[in-house]
């Protein structure tokens, strides 16, 4: 096992590689463009990391991509339509994800595994559809032309500039997106390493004995979706206002498998294996970019492969599995 | 002896099966009191409609006076009626430790963003957790065990910890769905002497079982189902005088219910 000294050494490490010499790389052999790569990476990682939860109570998730354009629009409508500061309407589209699982998660949580990967699976083509439909979406056209995030400012001091102002937003947008990720996984790893961990491994285990040792497995279910549903919805929002734009095909089905394949390929007994997972799945299908034609099959078949030589994900060949995690 | 828990006119269809029916009788503070029967006489469901993990299609169960029948089973928990599991159900994935110190969910007094947060409370919550669990271990012989997965374990010890797991519940009413199951001469003599170890911690014990001998042994009251139906009540020494149970039992009599 290893001391909490070392992991904050490894977390300090990690913030000097991706703070000092990730734009240090990028300023030398000038390819600004992985700034966007990076920070998408970042941002798909936060949204896996909600579909990882869900894996940690023993369901199978395959509907985040409609927590991620759910969250998208909530912020996007605010921003746009009602003037609101972006970094404002972030939670606020968090916890309006939040909220709308729990009323989704409250009857299809009873179900298990391939039942529920199916519901969940449906919901992301449903979100698809409302986008379309809705009256505040602006159909098919979507939502252009959103303003970049504006400045926060406490007491006259501001903590974060004008990003239109800015010189070189897309180092901006990394840094935010790379602070958003730090944030958003140091929540889950508190919440695996505390009581609440250990209760949701009991309902993945077992959830009949959970339930005679006391546990209220409804109501556990629910608050475990509605975090993954947040982090969703924190991730679509982002991802929105780096994009400047919305569409209904934002955030398709292909999108909530491969937050599913993330949390598989990085590893189910890791916290930040959806980090690995979206770093490798990301930049393996734009390196694969040369092949053409044959992109997706090769693609497909290096994934079939990974999961079964590697079946508890790649961070298995460097940490062996803990016992009882 | 006070009566703590209640069961009244208990009965269970399954579409046109009546798998429970019409059995009532009550379980006396500080006893036990085991349920028999042949195969398939109902035993298990009248165990999952006690613990409320069915719905009685007729009938009550109260404890203490109160209806526990028809709340969600962590609630029947809650008021201190928990079963343990006839398969060895335990929480695979986690040491023997882990097992025990996450049974103790019931005695939470922080919540659970106290939990998250570290708070004072929840910080001496898990303290207690800890400590009581190392106790429960040592009680039941595990302690030795306690860092082992709990997957890897024998099956007499699985039993032994699905018991744990039931204590660490402070549990009033204790259900143990066949404890003797599968076991051999010697480990069942040891699992009687944990089973009466843990009525002596002040937990009342209803209990299913097949083993005769055992149940003889054991018990302070016998109550006998054949057929969904109850055919009859009573001591050890009344259970094997009784004609309608021996004929229940018919052909192995002799040898089963050790006469």
């Amino acid at each position: 096992m290893t001391t909490p000294t070392s992991k904050l050494a490894a977390l300090a490490l990690f913030l000097l590689f991706a703070f000092l010499v990730v734009p240090w790389l990028i300023a030398v052999s000038g390819r600004s463009d992985l700034y966007y790569t990076l920070t998408s990476v970042a941002l798909l990682s936060i949204a896996s990391a909600g579909v990882w939860l869900t894996f940690y109570i023993g369901r199978i998730n395959i509907g985040q991509g409609a927590y991620a354009l759910l969250g998208g629009y909530v912020s996007a409508i605010l921003v746009t339509a009602y003037g609101l500061s972006f970094w404002l309407t972030l939670p606020i589209a968090g916890l309006f994800c939040a909220g709308v699982s729990i009323l989704i998660g409250w009857p299809i949580l009873r179900l298990r595994g391939v039942y529920f990967a199916m519901v969940t699976l449906v919901l992301t083509e449903v979100a698809r559809l409302a986008a379309l439909a809705a009256p505040l979406t602006n159909g098919a056209k979507g939502i252009t032309d959103i303003p970049p995030p504006g400045p926060i400012r406490l007491f006259g001091l501001t903590l974060v500039p004008d990003f239109a102002t800015l010189a070189n937003p897309r180092q901006a947008f990394y840094f935010a997106a790379v602070v958003l990720m730090v944030l958003a996984f140091a929540g889950v790893y508190r919440l695996v390493h505390s009581r609440i961990g250990q209760l949701c491994q009991s309902l993945q285990q077992n959830e009949e004995l959970a339930s005679s040792i006391g546990v209220n497995i409804a109501a556990l279910r629910i608050i475990a979706y509605a975090i993954s549903s947040f982090l969703g919805g924190i991730g679509g929002a982002m991802f929105v206002a780096i994009a400047q734009s919305i569409y209904p095909s934002s955030f398709a089905v292909t999108d909530s498998v491969n937050f599913m394949l993330n949390c598989f390929l990085g590893g189910l007994g890791y916290v930040v294996g959806p980090i690995v997972g979206t770093l490798v799945l990301y930049f393996g299908w734009d390196l694969l970019f040369k092949t053409g034609q044959f992109q997706l099959l090769i693609y497909s078949m290096i994934l079939i492969a990974l999961i079964l030589v590697l079946p508890n994900g790649i961070l298995s060949l460097v940490a062996p599995r803990r016992k009882g995690s | 002896m006070a009566e703590l828990l209640e069961v009244k006119g208990l009965t269970k269809r399954f579409g046109g099966l009546v798998a429970v029916n019409g059995i009532s009788f009550s379980v006396q503070e500080g006893e036990i009191l085991s349920v028999i029967g042949p195969n398939g006489a109902g035993k298990s469901t009248l165990f999952k409609l006690i613990a409320s993990f069915l719905r009685p299609s007729d009938g009550e169960v109260l404890f203490r006076g109160a209806r526990i029948s028809g709340l969600a089973p962590h609630i029947v928990a809650r008021t201190g009626v928990v079963r343990t599991f006839q398969e060895t159900t335990i929480f695979k994935g986690m040491s023997v430790r882990d097992n025990v110190i996450t049974a103790h969910h019931l005695r939470s007094r922080a919540t659970l963003l106290g939990f998250f947060l570290a708070s004072r409370r929840a910080q001496a919550d898990e303290r207690d957790f800890a400590r009581s669990a190392d106790e429960i271990l040592d009680f039941l012989g595990l302690g030795t065990i306690a860092g082992e997965l709990a997957s890897t374990l024998p099956q007499g010890h699985l039993r032994a910890l699905g018991i744990a797991i039931g204590l660490a519940t402070s549990p009033k009413v204790l259900l143990l769905d066949e404890p003797f199951a599968g076991m051999n001469h010697g480990e069942t003599r040891r699992a009687v002497e944990l089973v009466r170890a843990v009525r002596g911690r002040g937990v009342t014990i209803l209990l299913v079982e097949h083993d005769m001998p055992a149940v003889m042994k054991i018990s302070d009251r016998i109550v006998v189902l054949n057929f969904g139906e109850k055919i009859a009540e009573g001591t050890p020494t009344e259970i094997q005088a009784n004609p309608r149970v021996i004929e229940a039992y018919l052909g192995s009599a002799d040898e089963s219910i050790g006469l």
